[in-house]
């Protein structure tokens, strides 16, 4: 590899990977994601290669092994290019039906999407159901890279965004765009992105910080870790993006220490950046420097909050601060570190590239841009779905997900895992937005999509959220610890059919106990799930309620029995 | 584990603090828990109080203090794969191999233990053995699974 020293060298390299590739030539992707690699694809991906070296360097057609596709209810997932040909469920033994068909020019038909009902076949992507009512901006380059090579996303116009930044804009203009695009944090707050960037550039010092938060800690959330790890110098190349507006020369990635893929992937990226001069010193030979390293967690929750996350990244354990020191200006070791989330750094090349005003036309007045949703739960099709901010929850669980397995209705849905909330499946007709779900009690979060079908015990959830936080708090603030053990207590004994009366009243003082008190979100949040269910499916826990009180009552010797 | 292969990534670390937590990673990795002395090894090599290294060690769930089983068994109870009945699957799970999680049984052929979600939902539930996943699983399975793993 050569160093770059100018963007027209830049493209110089982009136009030598172009010519030396047949666009016509059939590229094999096979997924590799969480879910797939779980239903054994790293057999299908070595039949694959098998195949290919056996047919030798004029074997007419390439494989590549790329990061999620977004499907993975179907995995193992392949997916032929340049056509896009879907194939869902691929066995090794399909390998050599697969590579035939594909020289022949053929599609194996057994192995294309059948609707379940209908038995109407779909062959491409973009006629598949579960793809069609997508926007695919962010996840959709996912099947043309290979994470390895950070050629195949040079081949896509990558780092075309940075070039861009650092030779036709000032750090100002970049901070403008993004202001003017209105991109929010992805990660939980949807906080605006330009705002947090200026106050950490306008803060007092000279060395700062960027960090990624790809720590994904909310339970049924897969959606970060299957865009940084499918395509991670997307993310990347925001980050730089992001420290040149801001002026920072050294960024953090925070992320799992339990997906070793996903580690591989990055520091694999990061040495490939390096190399080609992209990250490092005298950036393109912009005189822009700027570093990254790579830190993790260690497996608890609360240290993907932003100052427990800082604290960790110090080495120190990861306990929250309080919220009136900003972490924009007094983070790492003190000094301005701005922190976004996967998703949010993903964005900003694109609007860097597109324009803010490109950007604004997707999404609803105060959501713009795509969303991507973890898709799962009691739902035909789940996996990571990316849409218009704006899109109806109907599209998302009936038009993409297919609906609820076994012919059962849908009961709620629920956003933003233990700090999120439920709404029943009548309001299902609500868009994908910021504030419009947060005003009705199921605020986006991380963007966890939970699906519950007529079956689901809603105690049961709520105890089941409050049990999750209880062992994931730090300990550090009373309310929070004693209010969700109380709590808990009280879920637990509804679930077990020895609720009391008066119950309800319990759980709603000490849910505007926790929610005062507490130091950081954790805590403040932890009853979010309770009150949305406590709003909208209040009966059935005064029903569960008085089953308990009369199973006392009328049962009394049995329940001592047992 | 051989001890030359901890001394090594001890070693890589020498004087740098900053690292503890990334050498506690490697450590766990390599050997599955993290014995008192090498946590002893740890602090001399990094320069740091053992009383911190222990903190840490201890706070975090991914370190273990004790030995495991031969076989490390994982249930996912992920709220993803707790709708799909995780709950049944651990029952399950629990009977087949005698243990709860956090134990390790006599023989020391499985240590069991519960996390949630891994990222892999639309699989679920899931059991994942020594790294391997055994997607969509049901009660039923549990002990055929298990047999393969002694
Ligand atoms: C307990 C807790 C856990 C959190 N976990 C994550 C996480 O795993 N990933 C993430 O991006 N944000 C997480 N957040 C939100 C972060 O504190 C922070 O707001 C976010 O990373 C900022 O990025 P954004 O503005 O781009 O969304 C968490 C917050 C709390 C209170
Ligand atoms: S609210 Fe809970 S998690 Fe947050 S700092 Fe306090 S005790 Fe820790
Ligand atoms: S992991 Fe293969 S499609 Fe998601
Ligand atoms: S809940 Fe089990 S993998 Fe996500």
């Amino acid at each position: 590899m050569t160093r770059l020293n100018s963007a027209a060298e830049l493209e110089q390299l982009r136009a030598g990977i172009l010519s030396s590739r047949d666009p016509a030539k059939p590229c094999i992707a096979v997924c590799a994601g969480a879910a797939c690699h779980g239903l054994d694809s790293v057999r299908v991906a070595q039949a694959f290669q098998a195949e290919v070296a056996k047919l030798g360097p004029g074997a007419g057609l390439e494989v590549r092994v790329t990061g999620c596709h977004g499907y993975c209810e179907k995995g193992p997932n392949v997916v032929v290019d340049p056509e896009g040909i879907c194939y869902f469920e691929v066995k090794p033994e399909d390998v050599p039906e697969i590579i035939a068909c594909t020289l022949k020019k053929e599609v194996v038909e057994r192995l294309v999407y059948a609707h379940p009902d209908t038995g109407e076949r779909a062959v491409h992507i973009g006629e598949v159901p579960f793809y069609k009512h997508q926007m695919r901006l962010l996840i959709g380059d996912n099947t043309r890279i290979d994470p390895m090579r950070i050629d195949d996303y040079l081949a896509l116009g990558g780092y075309g965004a940075l070039a861009k930044a650092l030779f036709q804009m000032t750090p100002g203009q970049v901070l403008d765009e993004v202001k003017k695009a209105n991109l929010r944090g992805r990660g939980g707050g949807g906080f605006p992105a330009g705002l947090k960037w200026e106050t950490a550039k306008n803060a007092p010092g000279k060395d700062k910080y960027v960090i990624v938060n790809a720590h994904e800690g909310e339970p049924g959330a897969f959606m970060d870790r299957a865009l940084f790890t499918g395509n991670p110098h997307k993310v990347l190349e925001g980050l730089i993006i992001g420290a040149y507006a801001i002026g920072s020369h050294r960024g953090f990635i925070y992320t799992r220490h339990d997906s070793p893929q996903l580690i591989c992937h990055i520091e694999q990226a990061l040495a490939q950046a390096e190399e080609y001069g992209l990250l490092g010193e005298n950036i393109l030979g912009s005189g822009f420097d700027f570093r990254v390293e790579v830190h993790y967690d260690v497996g608890i929750f609360v240290s993907g909050e932003s100052s427990a996350l800082m604290r960790s990244i110090e080495g120190n354990p990861p306990e929250p601060r309080p919220k009136y020191i900003r972490t924009s200006v007094a983070g790492i070791w003190d000094r301005p570190s701005n922190l976004n989330n996967v998703e949010t750094w993903a964005n900003v090349p694109q609007i860097i590239s597109r324009g803010a005003d490109w950007y604004r036309g997707i999404g609803t007045e105060g959501s713009k841009g795509t969303k991507l949703v973890s898709l799962s739960g009691n739902v035909v099709n789940s996996g990571v779905v990316e849409v218009p901010m704006g899109t109806p929850l109907r599209t998302i669980v009936y038009d993409i997900g297919g609906g609820i397995p076994g012919g059962k209705a849908a009961k709620a849905v629920h956003f933003g895992g233990p700090m999120g909330g439920s709404i029943p499946a009548n309001l299902i007709d609500a868009p994908l937005d910021f504030d419009e779900l947060a005003k009705l009690g199921a605020p986006i979060g991380a963007g966890g999509l939970l699906v519950m079908d007529e079956d689901t015990d809603m105690v049961d959830v709520a105890r089941y959220f409050l049990e999750f936080l209880t062992n994931e708090s730090c300990g550090k603030c009373v309310p929070c610890r004693e209010g969700m053990r109380q709590t808990l207590k009280v879920l637990t004994n509804i679930t077990k059919g020895k609720g009391r009366e008066g119950d309800i009243a319990r759980l709603e003082d000490l849910n505007d106990v926790t929610g005062a008190a507490c130091l950081c979100a954790l805590g403040r949040t932890a009853s979010d799930p309770l009150k949305s269910m406590l709003r909208y499916f209040k009966v059935e826990y005064e029903t569960q309620i008085a089953r308990g009180s009369e199973g006392r009552s009328g049962n009394a010797a049995g329940s001592a029995a047992t | 584990m051989d001890s030359a292969n901890l001394d090594q990534i001890i070693e890589q670390h020498r004087g740098k603090p900053g690292d503890l937590i990334h050498v506690l990673m490697e450590v766990q990795h390599q050997n599955h828990w993290l014995p008192r002395d090498v946590l002893h090894q740890i602090a001399e090599a990094l320069n740091i109080p053992f009383s911190r290294v222990l903190r840490i060690a201890t706070l975090y769930k991914t370190f273990s203090l004790t030995p495991k089983g031969r076989n490390e068994v994982h249930v996912c109870t992920g709220i993803s794969c707790h709708l799909r009945g995780a709950n049944k699957l651990l029952d399950a799970v629990e009977r087949a191999t005698g243990i709860k999680p956090g134990e390790t049984d006599a023989g020391w052929r499985f240590t069991l233990d519960t996390g949630s979600c891994l990222g892999s939902c639309s699989i679920g539930p899931e059991i994942i053995v020594n790294g391997t996943h055994h997607a969509r699983m049901t009660p039923a399975k549990v002990e055929d699974v298990l047999k393969e793993y002694q």
